[in-house]
């Protein structure tokens, strides 16, 4: 397989020494028309990846912040299809790497065949799925590969080295390393498992570790931003979309965010 | 002879499996290897047998319902009597198994789902029973129909806690279990209460129920001296159903028929009848039949019965249906409750509306089925649905009523 937007710039970020952001938000949330604007406002930002939520109506993994998102979403009529439509209308301006993220229901529904060949033809450059252990996607990966999709899988603090190492086999692009053990939402501070975890993890592995879960603040991203590739920031992204959904500055809002985040996460480095 | 197994990794066919967050994985691991254990141990299951039998009422009687016979002019109709059982279903079975599980795991807080609160029920139970903490969601809409079940968790000393996200029923409410089984999960046992969700919980849930089909198919024997024709029983995730089925899997005469809400009519949303025409998908950390809309999101559903309003149905039924061993059928709001009536009137038995829907196809079949003997699995007692019951009985609920 092709190195996917993932993998180069993973690869760009190495070369300046700088860890990545990736910023995750529920595609038609607060409306389908107003995502593209969103992704280029945190690109503008500094994040480097997006992650595109197609919304589920039984998510399980997510915290209270998501959820509404998703309900949001859904009640927009989101669906795989339009989420591919904004991939489209997003790759007319910007070349920033995009990854589908979801859970397993809606995604096999849409087909995995149809899905990979579709959301390549999108401009999407990978896939994670919440829900899908690597036990269950044996099957599903050679489709999403073949198209040249990357697959990312997330590990856990509850994972042991064995399972680390089948997530690790598993990945491509990344891996997720989930802070702690939970939903999605924000915290006040950085989960004390993430340390051991990304040791563990990096033991086995040279692909890049993406860590998540809780991380809001600068200082938080600047914790992980030390030790990992790149952070991920999903909750503190959608709770700014909901409190500002109707506001004319939401997309410099969301743009102030994501640069107070990206810096926080390069400063860490800087210091080191 | 056909046989009902899961592979290795927990799928009935294609059915079943971890469809899980990764942070469960590990822990769905550790529960196997230590139910897998625990079913070895003769220790283990001479606790579990003693509460069954001293504690729980084991075994229930498997009793002829001659006037419902009679009046039908068809089946022999038999009653497997886990109305009987303390707390007043089947339910309680699994809880104990589960609970002892918990306890050698060294786990100190519990946590459960209920719809129709009869599974939260047994839960507060054996928790009230071993000094366990206990935390049980239920859906808002579940907890207005069946108040009853809130206040006797309550009296037994387990906290409920309401969900109001979705459609504010059992879904919704295992979805929140899971949220905070994610969260929790060092310290954590996650008692489920039916045939559902990721392996082990299908293998484990159809074990801890199967003693009624044991039970069912030795009494038949002695009884009539041959094994029935047909078994009844109502399926939401289906517990009460696997555990009467799986004894006779093997009998190939012995037909089996699963009943499943059919609620207000055909209509998605309208009913829980998942057999009829939904596609397989994943929910709640298992692959099986999944009521759904177009775009894989899951269809909101409907019964009178708050214990079969569920989107999916269990992976070891779907497997079964696509075998062609068991068959799935369903009856309506009103057949389950005109079934309730005919069956407190003839035989003195108020039907939980779960077990109603099982009682009502035995009706439906047994007048064209002379010579023939039927088994229905009463699988709890109506007293929580007397509020429900009165709502829709009216007539009944006149202080100078003579009807």
């Amino acid at each position: 397989m092709s190195p996917t937007r993932i993998s180069k710039r993973f690869e760009q970020l190495r070369e300046k020494g700088e860890p990545g952001l990736v910023a995750y938000i529920t595609a038609g949330d607060p409306s389908l028309e107003r995502t593209p604007d969103l992704v280029f406002a945190l690109e503008r930002g500094g994040a480097d990846f997006i992650e595109l939520g197609v919304p589920f109506s039984d998510p399980i993994a997510d915290g209270p912040v998501i959820q509404r998102g998703s309900a949001r979403a859904l009640a927009n009529g989101t669906n795989v299809a339009k989420v591919l439509d904004i991939a489209r209308r997003v790759r007319e301006k910007s070349q920033i790497p995009l990854l589908l993220f979801s859970y397993m229901n809606p995604l096999l529904r849409y087909g995995f065949e149809r899905l990979a060949k579709d959301a390549v033809a999108a401009g999407i450059d990978g896939c994670l799925l919440t829900d899908l252990s690597v036990e269950e996607a044996e099957h599903h990966l050679g489709a999403l590969r073949t198209a040249g999709l990357d697959t990312v899988f997330l590990a856990a603090p509850t994972s042991p080295p064995e399972r680390l190492a089948l997530v690790a086999r598993y990945s491509t692009g990344f891996i997720y390393l989930v802070s702690r053990t939970g939903v999605t939402g924000e915290q006040d501070t950085v989960s004390d498992a993430v340390g051991p975890l990304v040791a563990a993890t990096r033991k086995l592995t040279s692909l890049p570790l993406a860590v998540g879960f809780g991380i809001a603040k600068a200082r938080d991203a600047a914790v992980v931003g030390a030790i990992a590739e790149a952070v991920v920031v999903g909750s503190a992204f959608v709770r700014l979309i909901e409190n500002n959904a109707a506001s004319p500055d939401l997309d410099a809002k969301l743009e102030a965010l994501a640069r107070e985040l990206k810096q926080g996460a390069v400063s860490a480095r800087k210091k080191t | 002879m056909i046989t009902s197994q899961p592979d290795a990794h927990g799928h009935f066919g294609p059915y079943g499996g971890r469809y899980v967050p990764e942070v469960l994985m590990n822990p769905l691991e550790e529960l196997e290897q230590a139910y897998i254990a625990a079913r070895k141990d003769p220790t283990f299951q001479a606790e579990l047998n003693d509460l069954l039998a001293n504690y729980a009422g084991r075994p229930t009687p498997l009793y002829y319902a001659k006037r419902l016979s009679t009046n039908l002019d068809g089946a022999e109709i038999y009653i497997k009597r886990e109305d009987l059982l303390h707390t007043g279903a089947h339910k309680i079975n699994n809880c104990l198994g589960q609970v002892l599980l918990a306890r050698r795991m060294g786990k100190k807080r519990i946590i459960a789902e209920t719809g129709a609160g009869q599974h939260g029920v047994a839960t507060a139970t054996v928790c009230a029973l071993f000094g366990l903490k206990c935390r049980v969601y239920m859906g808002e809409e579940d907890m207005r129909r069946q108040r009853l079940n809130v206040f006797r968790m309550r009296l037994l000393g387990a906290e409920v806690v309401g969900v109001g996200t979705g459609s504010k029923t059992l879904k919704d409410a295992i979805s929140e279990a899971m949220r905070d089984w994610v969260t929790n999960v060092a310290d954590t046992y996650y008692l489920l209460g039916s045939a559902l969700g990721s392996h082990p919980y299908p293998l484990m849930v159809r074990d801890f129920h199967s003693c009624i089909g044991i039970e069912a198919r030795e009494q038949i024997l002695k009884a009539t001296g041959r094994l029935p024709d047909s078994i009844f029983a109502c399926v939401g995730g289906g517990s009460n159903a696997i555990g009467i089925f799986h004894a006779f899997i093997g009998d190939a005469s012995v037909k089996l028929i699963g009943i499943e809400a059919g609620g207000r009519g055909p209509e998605l949303g309208e009913h829980a009848a998942r057999m009829t025409g939904s596609l397989p998908g994943v929910l709640q950390g298992a692959y099986s039949y999944l009521l759904q809309d177009a775009d894989g999101q899951v269809a909101l559903t409907h019964s009178i019965s708050a214990g079969l309003d569920y989107a999916m149905i269990g992976p070891e039924h779907a497997w079964l249906a696509d075998r062609g061993r068991a068959e799935y059928v369903n009856c309506s709001d009103a057949e389950a409750l005109d079934a309730a009536c005919v069956l407190s009137r003839t035989e003195g038995l108020i039907p939980a509306l779960e077990s109603s829907h099982a009682v009502a196809e035995a009706i439906k079949q047994a007048p064209g089925a002379k010579g023939q003997i039927f088994i229905v699995s009463l699988s709890g007692r109506g007293d929580k649905d007397i509020d429900i019951y009165r709502e829709n009985l009216k007539d009944l609920d006149e202080p100078d009523t003579h009807k």
